[in-house]
């Protein structure tokens, strides 16, 4: 008798932390961030600029976010937008972070291979040079 | 009957998990709470909590309506030094004339040749570095210059807001009136309303000196910047209502823009020698007739890259910050080298160290050029003394005088300028030069050989 009733007590509170943690990844539209729609990384406002100046920028008909900043092999690509994911999530909660963002230099590799990637029949012959250094508004036109 | 220790274990379980839901369920209500806030956030909400109108001086109401922009106006009290500028608050003994506790650094003291510069003039007495706007009224009334000179009310132009004042009053009126009679008439330093149209919120330009400086400038006796300018130039051109070279013309002690031949130093300094018989004081040392310039910022940022570029002084000194979801002018107007992130980052790719090095590179070259223009500056000063004393052809040391009249504008022109040469560096390394060689012709005048009288452009 005891036991069930422990039992059903745990799973009350199961039940409630799931409740809450359900709705709000509902809320905050947490689904979203499975989809490969560049809507989704502007759920958050801090992006909304970023948005609108892909949506400006040459590569919109050919490119979304992922195609460029993150890697293209599966576990790669999850991998980051985990990481990425975590870690906006954790600035635009706390609130600390600058105006003017500074991509980090693991996700400016990636934006330059995904150039490479794409880019590669004019490419081959270029080593070790950063493309965004001078193409740095190809994604987003401000 | 199952065992006591497997009950506590059990009893032990329960709690420990109640425990942890709880901490998880805190957790995850804490994220839905802050989602929630962010979402709306980014709704960009205004409310009018009170009316303002044209007689709405007092900032305090304005902020009810526009709370984070007037949070950053408040901040203007703080005092942060960069390597050649901003202020460090200094202590100050109250006393009954001055009852500031805090003031900033003299610059008099950490460069006495200013005062051989400024003899005779109550600059000499007392000049210390700027503060931020919210202190432009308090130390204006308290600064020695006011004791060892009678200023007029002309100056609070530029050092209290003056909207209602000079509606009800007149800029003529408080040009002429004594300072402490004219500073009854007003509050409160540089406000909202001086700025901003209250119905509109939309820039405009307040100051009567300004708008007549532009029409000398532009030829033009019907331009009106608050119709006539792009939203950009009124991005500017509410700076630049007061941080320019001015004088106080004739009798009246009309506050004058000399702008009528253009807005460099030397174009200036020519409307001063042959337009007018204007001098600002006599120099105590040497008799010459002599000038003082006054931070001249709008007239040397426009010799810039950044203003050929678009770049207006709000742009650098106000940029836009983010609250939340919406994006405002930052209204704590301060050096950029404080607020890198925003003020240049926008536009320069650069880290913030590389940023800062740069500007902290013009500086130091201008900060040099300055130096060695102020030793040459001396060196006259010195000479044409030494010369009077000797009995030396009057003719000469006047032609020298006419010489360090000059060289000690242009070099002023570039020392009053409160970016050390940054806004536009080699308009103020040029000044320089024309001010070196300026002094070494008052040298060659004193030493009565044919002196060149004008430079090769």
């Amino acid at each position: 008798m005891r036991t069930r009733v422990v039992i059903v007590a745990i799973g009350i509170l199961i039940g409630i932390a799931a409740g809450i943690g359900s709705y709000t990844f509902i809320y905050a539209k947490g689904y979203s961030y499975l989809t490969n729609d560049p809507a989704a990384c502007a759920n958050c406002h801090v992006m909304g600029d970023y948005y609108a100046a892909w949506m400006k920028g040459p590569h919109r008909s050919v490119a979304a976010c992922n195609d460029c900043h993150t890697p293209h092999g599966i576990v790669g690509k999850y991998a980051t937008k985990a990481s990425n994911g975590f870690w906006h999530s954790f600035y635009f909660t706390s609130g600390r972070y600058p105006d003017h963002l500074e991509i980090k230099p693991r996700n400016r590799r990636i934006a330059d291979g995904a150039c490479l990637k794409c880019h590669a029949e004019i490419t081959q012959a270029i080593g070790e040079v950063s493309c965004v250094r001078c193409h740095w508004d190809v994604g987003h036109m401000k | 009957m199952k065992e006591p220790t497997s009950r506590k274990r059990l009893a032990g379980l329960l709690f420990v998990t109640a425990l942890l839901s709880a901490a998880v369920a805190i957790g995850i209500t804490a994220l839905l709470v802050n989602i929630f806030q962010r979402k709306v956030e980014a709704k960009n909400p205004f409310y009018r909590v009170v009316t303002l109108d044209e007689n709405t001086v007092d900032p305090v109401k304005w902020g009810q309506n526009f709370p984070m922009q007037f949070d950053g106006y408040r901040r203007t009290v703080d005092q942060v030094r960069t390597r050649y500028g901003g202020s460090e608050a200094v202590p100050h003994t109250p006393s009954q004339a001055d009852p500031r506790s805090v003031v900033a650094q003299s610059k008099l003291e950490e460069d006495p040749r200013l005062k051989v510069m400024w003899a005779g003039y109550a600059f000499a007495k007392d000049f210390r570095e700027e503060r931020g706007h919210a202190y432009m009224l308090l130390d204006q009334t308290f600064t020695e210059r006011q004791k060892v000179a009678k200023q007029p009310g002309t100056c609070l132009h530029c050092h209290a807001s003056m909207v209602v004042a000079y509606r009800k009053v007149g800029f003529e009126a408080i040009n002429k009136m004594p300072y402490f009679e004219a500073r009854k008439l007003v509050d409160h330093p540089v406000a909202c309303i001086d700025c901003h149209d209250p119905s509109t919120m939309a820039l405009r330009v307040t100051r009567p000196a300004f708008v007549e400086g532009m029409r000398n400038l532009k030829h033009d006796p019907n331009y009106d910047p608050n119709t006539m300018a792009t939203r950009q130039e009124m991005r500017t051109y509410v700076c630049g209502q007061c941080h320019v070279e001015y004088y106080f013309k004739g009798p009246d002690k009309r506050l004058t823009y000399p702008w009528h031949n253009g807005l460099r130093g030397d174009q200036i300094l020519e409307y001063y020698d042959t337009q007018t018989d204007h001098s600002d004081w006599t120099h105590a040392q040497t008799g010459a007739k002599v000038l003082k310039a006054q931070h001249p910022e709008f007239e040397t940022y426009n010799q810039g890259i950044h203003a050929r570029s678009g770049v207006a002084c709000a742009d650098c000194h106000m940029p836009y910050k983010r609250e939340g979801g919406l994006k405002i002018s930052d209204h704590h107007v301060r050096s950029p080298l404080l607020n890198i992130n925003r003020a240049c980052q926008g536009c320069h790719r650069w880290e913030e160290e590389e940023l800062k090095a740069r500007v902290e590179t013009i500086q130091e070259r201008t900060f040099q050029m300055r130096n060695v223009a102020m030793d040459a500056l001396m060196a006259l000063i010195d000479d044409i003394k030494t010369a009077a004393a000797g009995g030396a052809a009057p003719a000469g040391i006047e032609e020298a005088r006419k010489f360090q009249r000059k060289a000690q504008f242009l070099l002023d022109f570039v020392e009053a300028e409160n970016s050390t040469g940054f806004h536009a560096p080699q308009e103020a390394a040029r000044l320089l030069t024309l001010s070196v060689d300026y002094s070494r012709r008052g040298e060659m005048a004193l030493r009565t050989v044919p002196v060149p009288q004008t430079a090769s452009r």
